[in-house]
């Protein structure tokens, strides 16, 4: 095998009582990436490493760790991006209680999912009568590429430098996941007197968000997150909370009903 | 900062790249725009050269206004206005930078580090974000953007004016005309290319199929937006550019050179 | 003996892919209080994995299609093998299993008015794959997920909590079925991040755990695809079907190493891309076998036409069935006519600007840019052969999908056998899971309502005895029988790895007598082997020790592949034998059923190496339906079906 060569690692070793970086040497091959190398470690020389993956093909975001610093697929990080000499270092994703090695608990994604108002079907519409034009699927599609990796989760620094923000923000993934239903063309939420653009800033924390952009810059899907999802999301928010003529419109509204 | 269940790492964060760059290269960036733009707006001199009249003075508003012939200049403002009159008008355009989406990305990075790079710690023990007074204010953006288009219109203006020699005689260009041919594209471009400008043309509508008009300009307001980052700093660079342009021709330095 | 957590459930669901989230939303929907367990996160299912699409014959692109075309594609594709009342209900249902996903919020890519876009495949006369770009997985996956989030929402408003009535164990792995005499009453599992033992009491029990690929060296399947539910319901008692069928993708990634066996969508060719040998030739038309000659095109010119106008040409040959394309592209390798890195080319640069292909096709895109740096715009891609699927499975009631033998117990999704036959058309699977994977919940909610008197009670000798059986490796026996020296447990991940060889090598895509009786005795080696398969550190998320535990499953069910593998003396779809390579009539008759030898799961099969774990029985199928079979002309069925069965 050509390109075969020996690697100087540093890898996350412990769990919630502690932990350090152990150094490793191990060989590397030609066209592999950092997983491989992981997975080399576990059956020559640390049977016990912890590490979550499943599909190793960057499509199910399992293998999410950090790598020289960066939040990243372990399966997507090809070797031939390093330098032979260079220490690579991998440490568990540093947002999210470790459970052991490079294994995180990632709950608090799983919490904030179920926060998120489900899709609302629209009444009267049967199942095969659903029509939607491909341009106002568009949008949503892109957010539904999204396959929770939790990468941007882990790097926002809203709640990666402050732990007691978790309970009021609920992440990039999650307000991109309000943007996608408040796009879908036939969701029927305002129906039931859901409006989804006022939730998104009153319940889920999107003041929260100060567009750095680290979101989207670690997507490994390439999502435009912060362009796409959240702010289309603040501007509707603006919409319904920062535009007088709204707030007129919608008083207005809201007294002659009530008359 | 960080909470006891996480794994014991601490250091701060483990890059290994020049993360530090692009932060050094904006603030350095912005600071220096800083700089020259206060020495400009503040000193009340040098900002007419006929036919040219700097972007960061029009429209100049004041009694104190150098007389511009056909240009830009109305006194709203009386005799009581005592400074610069650029103070007036600068006050749109900049508050629509200061809270653009990518300048509050800028700022918030390169002298708040808040964060200062992905993954790195921010030095802040508290964070609200832009959930309080003052950074709520940022949701006033889209205001300032209708603002901005007024200032671009009259820029426009501006331009149209250059197409004049010194003694006000149409059909004459300079090379200040081009500068300002370039600065007003490029204005245009970057206010064009704005997010709130996006979500008002079409990116608020739920079914875009319904209207396909506005969907185009969703379209290709999109593709400007995509260069929001690079229209921002070269719009912000040729405004710069077009005022000391003037300054330099006002000041004597030299003589705008006459193309026809 | 360790805590055990112990809880109450109607319905359990082994399995968080397509299939067992579908069952445990209609168990819930049924009123039944369902628990899933799933050995990954929630969400990140082998499903996710799955790029072409859903097969559904909702007419949308081409009004020609209905229920019926959809079957008779199926048969053909499965070689009549296929459990045919399972093909019939599969093809009348899955519209509106796909239907449905839209009302949960499913968003598929749209014909021009409005309706679900339907694509080409290999082995389908219609274009009739729902589909999302190539991520058509990863919506069903996370539209059911998302479903799941709903119901349990609805729970909470009503309930306070959350999980009151759906609940889902994540990163957990059940290693027993537990029975009350026949039937079941419950599973033994432990959760992989503590290693605590976990036993959740239930009357019914549903298995949708997925395929087997990870016996198998080169493969599309992950880690999770090591044959446990199939497992689980041969040691629970209950048979598997036909287990040597075992489809090879024709067009995994071959280069670099590391990546090999990842999957290369069929929607590159079902979007226009071709095959190629070294010198340049298609060589797919040389490969048209007698039973599809009528049915595809003879020249290129034709072939090409066909994309744009199908109802007046025949599709090109790269879109036969996969079994037929594997072995082509196996041939072609075989023949010295092979791509730099022991594959074949397959290039839609040179048949689509590179701005439809990032279009069409951008997982493609970036998994080529990202994985092996080929620009597919711009060259073509090396493929080969890749274990994919396995067609056989357990042997289930087709309307029910209850388990054959074993009261309680279901079965959904790729771990059924059955339904695809002796092949699998592409887009098939993610309606299979949504069709069966709804049958089981829906017919274990009901069986769980329906029970009277006590529920079933669990047996604490049987709790006992599978914890120890989960413990075993940390505490990996020495000596072997009749030696006085201990020797050193033997590593879990050397005895994978030897396994996977052995299987891709003697038990693989082209198969012998002599090799698979090899592999016999390899996996015999191996079975006594993994006795003694020990494990460092503790059981606090220790994958040494998993993959120890996975290893019997694997070893199981490896077994059961090679010994019907070396029984059915034909070749038919997933299933070629070089010493016997034609089809032969009178086979399509014939099952084969896997049963443990030693139904109580002693350990006598398991430390002897000469003795078999698994016993083969033939069953002659259910004859086909007559007006099923009236939907084929009589000159097909003459390939096909044996003369007895032609004049019934």
């Amino acid at each position: 095998m050509s390109g075969g060569y020996e690697a100087r690692f540093k890898v996350w070793r412990g769990d919630v009582k502690g932990g350090d970086l152990e150094d490793f040497e191990v060989e590397v091959n030609e066209g592999e990436v950092v997983l491989d190398i992981i997975h080399r470690l576990q059956a020559t020389q640390a049977p016990d490493l912890a590490v979550r993956w499943n599909c190793k093909a960057g499509k199910c975001g399992s293998c999410s760790a950090e790598i020289n610093g960066r939040p990243r697929l372990m399966c997507m990080t090809r070797m031939s991006v390093f330098e032979p000499d260079e220490t690579i270092t991998v440490t568990p994703l540093r947002a999210f209680p470790v459970v052991r090695d490079l294994v995180t608990d990632v709950g608090f994604n799983y919490t904030k999912a179920r926060e998120i108002p489900a899709f609302v079907p629209p009444e009267g519409v049967g199942a095969g009568e659903y029509r939607m034009m491909q341009e106002d699927v568009d949008r949503s599609q892109e957010f539904r590429k999204c396959i929770e990796c939790f990468l941007c989760q882990d790097t926002c620094h809203v709640v990666r430098d402050h732990e007691e923000n978790k309970s009021a923000f609920a992440g990039p993934r999650f307000l991109m996941r309000v943007a996608e239903l408040d796009m879908h063309p036939l969701d029927a939420a305002e129906d039931t007197g859901l409006d989804r653009k006022q939730t998104a800033q009153d319940e889920h924390g999107l003041g929260y968000c100060n567009i750095t952009k680290c979101c989207t810059e670690v997507c490994p899907e390439g999502i435009k997150i912060t362009d796409n999802a959240l702010i289309p999301l603040k501007e509707r928010a603006v919409d319904r909370k920062y535009d007088p003529l709204v707030w007129l419109g919608s008083k207005i509204r809201r007294r002659s009903s009530a008359g | 900062m960080r909470d006891g269940t996480r794994a014991a790492i601490t250091a701060p964060h483990l890059r290994t790249d020049r993360w530090w760059l692009a932060l050094a290269a904006t603030a350095a960036g912005l600071l220096a725009f800083i700089v020259y733009s206060t020495w400009r707006a503040f000193a009340d001199a040098h900002y007419y050269a006929a036919p040219y009249v700097s972007p960061f003075y029009s429209p100049c508003l004041a009694e104190r206004c150098e007389p511009m012939h056909g240009g830009p200049n109305w006194e709203i403002f009386g005799g009581w206005w005592g400074i610069s009159p650029a103070i007036i008008i600068l006050i749109f355009p900049l508050g629509f930078r200061l809270t653009c989406y990518y300048y509050r990305k800028a700022y918030y990075r390169g002298f708040w580090a808040s964060p200062p790079a992905c993954a790195v710690a921010e030095p802040h023990k508290k964070y609200s974000g832009e959930t309080r007074f003052p950074l709520i204010l940022q949701n006033l953006h889209r205001y300032f953007f209708y603002a901005a288009l007024l200032v671009a219109g009259i820029l426009t203006y501006d331009t149209v004016l250059a197409f004049r020699d010194e003694n006000y005689e149409w059909g004459h260009m300079g090379l200040g005309t081009l500068v300002f041919l370039v600065n007003i594209v490029l204005i245009w471009a970057y206010t064009l290319s704005c997010h709130s400008c996006r979500h008002i043309v079409g990116g608020k509508l739920k079914h875009f199929s319904k209207h396909p008009v506005r969907y185009r300009m969703w379209q290709w307001v999109g593709k400007l937006n995509a260069r929001h980052m690079l229209l921002a700093w070269a719009s912000l660079v040729s405004v710069a550019l077009a005022d000391f342009y003037v300054y330099l021709v006002a000041s004597g330095v030299f003589d705008d050179p006459t193309l026809f | 003996m360790s805590v055990v957590e112990r809880q109450e459930w109607d319905v359990v669901v082994i399995g968080a892919g397509g299939a067992g989230l579908r069952a445990a939303i209609e168990a819930r929907e049924r009123g039944a209080r369902t628990a899933v367990i799933c050995k990954s996160l929630f969400g990140k299912a082998h499903t996710v994995m799955a790029e072409g699409g859903i097969a559904a014959a909702m007419g949308n692109v081409n009004s020609g299609d209905n229920w019926q075309v959809h079957f008779r594609d199926t048969m053909r594709g499965g070689k009549f093998l296929n459990q045919w009342r399972m093909a019939e209900l599969h093809a009348q249902e899955a519209p509106d299993r796909v239907w449905e996903l839209e009302t949960w919020g499913a968003l598929f890519d749209r014909t021009k008015d409005g309706r679900i876009s339907q694509r080409n495949f290999g082995g389908h006369e219609y274009p009739r794959l729902a589909h999302v770009g190539d991520r058509t997985g990863l919506e069903l996956i996370r539209t059911l997920q998302q479903k799941i989030v709903a119901l349990q929402q609805e729970d909470h408003k009503e309930t306070g909590d959350y999980e009151s009535r759906l609940k889902v164990f994540q990163e957990c792995t059940v290693t027993r079925i537990l029975k009350d005499g026949e039937r079941v009453s419950g599973v033994f599992g432990y959760e992989r991040e503590s290693g605590r033992f976990l036993v959740l009491e239930a009357p019914a029990v549903v298995i949708s755990t997925g395929g087997i690929g990870k016996s198998f060296k080169v493969t599309s399947n992950s880690w999770e695809y090591t044959g446990d539910g199939h497992a689980l319901a041969l040691l629970a008692g209950a048979p598997l079907l036909n287990m040597e069928f075992v489809q090879f993708h024709p067009t995994g990634m071959v280069w670099p190493p590391s990546v090999k066996g990842i999957l290369v969508t069929e929607s590159v060719r079902g979007d226009g891309g071709v095959l190629r040998n070294s010198e340049g030739k298609r060589f797919m038309f040389d490969y048209i076998p007698d039973v599809f000659k009528e049915k595809y095109a003879q020249s290129e010119e034709e072939g090409d036409r066909w994309y744009d106008d199908p109802d007046h040409n025949r599709r090109p040959p790269e879109l036969l069935p996969r079994d037929e394309v594997a072995r082509a592209i196996n041939s072609e390798v075989k023949a010295g006519r092979g791509s730099p890195h022991g594959g074949v080319f397959l290039d839609v640069s040179t048949r689509m600007p590179a701005e439809t292909i990032r279009r069409r096709l951008p997982s493609m895109y970036h998994q080529f840019k990202e994985l092996a740096d080929v620009d597919i715009t711009a060259e073509a891609m090396e493929v080969g052969p890749t274990c994919h699927y396995v067609m056989g499975g357990i042997a289930v009631e087709s309307d029910t999908a209850a388990a054959r033998g074993v009261p309680g117990l279901f079965a959904s999704g790729e771990v059924a056998g059955g339904m695809h036959g002796s092949n699998r058309l592409g887009g098939n699977s993610l309606s299979d899971l949504l069709v069966f994977g709804r049958r089981a919940g829906l017919h274990a909610a009901e069986y769980a309502a329906g029970l009277t008197g006590a529920r079933p009670p669990v047996d604490e000798d049987q709790i006992d005895t599978a914890a120890a059986e989960a413990l075993r490796p940390f505490s990996a026996e020495g000596p072997p029988p009749g030696e006085q020296d201990g020797r050193p447990p033997e590593n879990p991940y050397t005895l994978h790895q030897e396994l996977q060889q052995a299987m891709n090598d003697l038990v693989g895509i082209i198969r012998r007598e002599g090799e698979m009786e090899q592999a016999l005795e390899k996996l015999a080696d191996l079975r006594v082997r993994a006795r003694r398969a020990g494990v460092e550190g503790h059981r606090q998320f220790n994958p040494g020790w998993h993959l120890a535990l996975d290893l019997r499953n694997m070893l199981l069910v490896s077994e059961c592949v090679a010994r019907a593998a070396l029984e059915r003396t034909e070749s038919r779809g997933g299933h070629t034998r070089e010493d016997h390579p034609a089809m032969e009539r009178e086979w399509r008759r014939i099952n084969l059923l896997c049963r443990l030898t030693d139904p109580t799961g002693g350990s006598a099969a398991a430390t002897d190496p000469v003795v078999a774990q698994i016993a083969l029985t033939r069953e002659t199928t259910e004859p086909v339906r007559p007006d099923l079979l009236a939907l084929f002309d009589k000159e097909e069925l003459v390939k096909y079906l044996a003369e007895e069965e032609l004049y019934e």
